[in-house]
């Protein structure tokens, strides 16, 4: 099953509304970070903009060891007191978003950090809300909902598969 | 009796780092893709990551280097381990206790690593087959065999600034004979593809046999600097002037120290390496060391970050 994006963005963008001013922008790689994408340039891409690899602080290294990645944790600006926009595709379990404050925290302090994802699938683990999304779905666990990027156009689409174990 | 490859798992990922000799190249750059996400953390407010959280590593040095054990320390310790350092040259073994009892009582302190540095070649090999499964072993330097973590941290160094191996002409100078950082960066370079490898030093000071290895062999350092693109000098260990390999310092600077007339024979753009510690005045004049050429100190940095990935791949595996 398929699923376009790209009315959810525009919607969320609605969702969210002006920021602050000096509020950065942050996404969670990869989906969360393509998402980051274009909230930036609809928002205002005078805001700061930085990029999210939680790899590193996973809790599920000691059973599925360290994936090699490109990408990498990208902040160019002072975390230190900043209002931080955070984006994800989904919210699911909560842990990659333990992993990604843990990750802005070796930054600085952020004066408030809140939370914008695409979809919000249930399923909670940790105690984590997201206070700005698109839609909400009901998914069994063993549904995994994964964001692509179409290569030609960069068009974003959700594609709903059986989850990889 | 040696298994295939003691360093690998049945899945071919990273078990223990003994040697650069036989890794696979995909293994080589995951190593140095890894540590590429490690250099940022140095530069962080906070230069921590948990991924080695609870875990212990001991720092085995039966042999002095405060360079090495240092960056293992700071890299484990950036990982969130808990390191526990041991001279050893000043501890058990001087009571009479075998490296194995020693082995075996630091495993049933429940060890997860051992960074062993040993003057004898072969002494991280001899661990890793000893301990249990679940323990990984890395190499900081056996004899004259091998420093893998060296050879991979040149690697990165010369990646960074040169990109990419093919085409690259690199030449290392000085005591090949008695070095672990020339072999284990010689069996990197080509691993990686380095097209032209090439070793220069004095008669005395190079294997016999050495080109089966893959590389050229000279003895007139302005010859064998034509045109390089890396050039990496090896540190002249003092003890080697006092036997017969040498006439003196003095003379060895002549044909053998890097100095500026000699480096404009390679490249404009050659960068200059060298493992440390270095002896300045006999294999490199002190402007070269601290000239523009010079990525003396980059490896140094970029070293913290490829012994981190190291540690980092073989935990998780």
């Amino acid at each position: 099953m398929q699923l376009d994006a790209e009315p959810m963005i525009d919607l969320l963008a609605e969702k969210i509304g002006k920021l602050s001013s000096g509020t950065a922008i942050v996404g969670i790689h990869t989906g969360g970070a393509w998402v980051a994408e274009r909230l930036h340039q609809l928002l205002g891409a005078s805001h700061p903009f930085g990029t999210l690899a939680v790899t590193l602080h996973r809790d599920d290294f000691a059973s599925i060891g360290l994936h090699p990645q490109k990408k990498s944790t990208e902040i160019n600006f002072a975390v230190e007191g900043c209002h931080i926009l955070l984006i994800d595709d989904v919210i699911h379990t909560g842990r990659s978003l333990r992993a990604a404050l843990n990750e802005i925290f070796d930054f600085g302090r952020p004066a408030s950090v809140k939370l914008a994802c695409l979809v919000d699938r249930g399923g909670r683990e940790l105690p984590y809300h997201a206070d700005f999304v698109a839609m909400t779905m009901d998914l069994n666990a063993d549904q995994e909902l994964a964001l692509t990027k179409d290569a030609a156009t960069s068009k974003l689409r959700f594609d709903v598969k059986p989850r990889k174990v | 009796m040696l298994t295939a490859n003691p360093q690998l798992n049945a899945d071919k990922t990273l078990k223990h780092l003994l040697t650069t000799e036989g890794l696979p190249k995909k293994l080589i750059e995951q190593i140095l893709e890894t540590a590429d996400q490690f250099v940022s953390v140095g530069d962080r407010d906070v230069k921590k990551v948990p991924l080695l959280r609870g875990k212990s590593v001991f720092n085995l040095f039966f042999e002095n280097s405060t360079r090495t054990r240092t960056t293992f320390e700071i890299a484990a310790k950036r990982l969130s381990a808990d390191v526990i350092n041991l001279n050893i040259n000043a501890s058990s073994a001087s009571k009479g206790e075998s490296l194995l009892d020693t082995i075996d009582n630091l495993a049933a302190m429940n060890a997860d690593m051992f960074v062993v540095r040993h003057a004898e070649s072969g002494a991280a090999h001899l661990i890793a087959q000893h301990v249990k499964p679940g323990i990984a072993v890395i190499n900081a330097g056996d004899g004259r065999h091998a420093h893998p973590t060296q050879g991979l941290l040149d690697m990165y160094t010369i990646r960074h600034y040169k990109k990419s191996f093919h085409n690259l002409s690199v030449a290392i100078v000085g005591d090949i004979l008695h070095s672990r950082v020339a072999r284990s960066g010689i069996h990197a370079l080509t691993t990686l593809g380095c097209p032209d490898v090439r070793v220069i030093g004095p008669k005395t000071l190079i294997p016999t046999a050495v080109e089966r290895m893959g590389v050229t062999v000279h003895h007139d350092m302005q010859r064998g600097l034509e045109g390089c693109d890396v050039v990496i000098m090896l540190r002249l260990q003092n003890e080697r002037m006092s036997g017969s390999l040498l006439p003196s310092a003095h003379e060895y600077f002549k044909s053998y120290g890097l100095t500026a007339d000699k480096l404009s024979r390679a490249k404009p753009d050659a960068i200059v390496m060298h493992p440390g510690p270095m002896n300045r005045g006999v294999e490199i004049e002190s402007g070269i060391a601290d000239g523009t050429q010079s990525v003396i100190l980059p490896q140094v940095t970029f070293g913290i970050a490829v012994r981190m990935a190291v540690m980092a791949m073989v935990t998780g595996n």
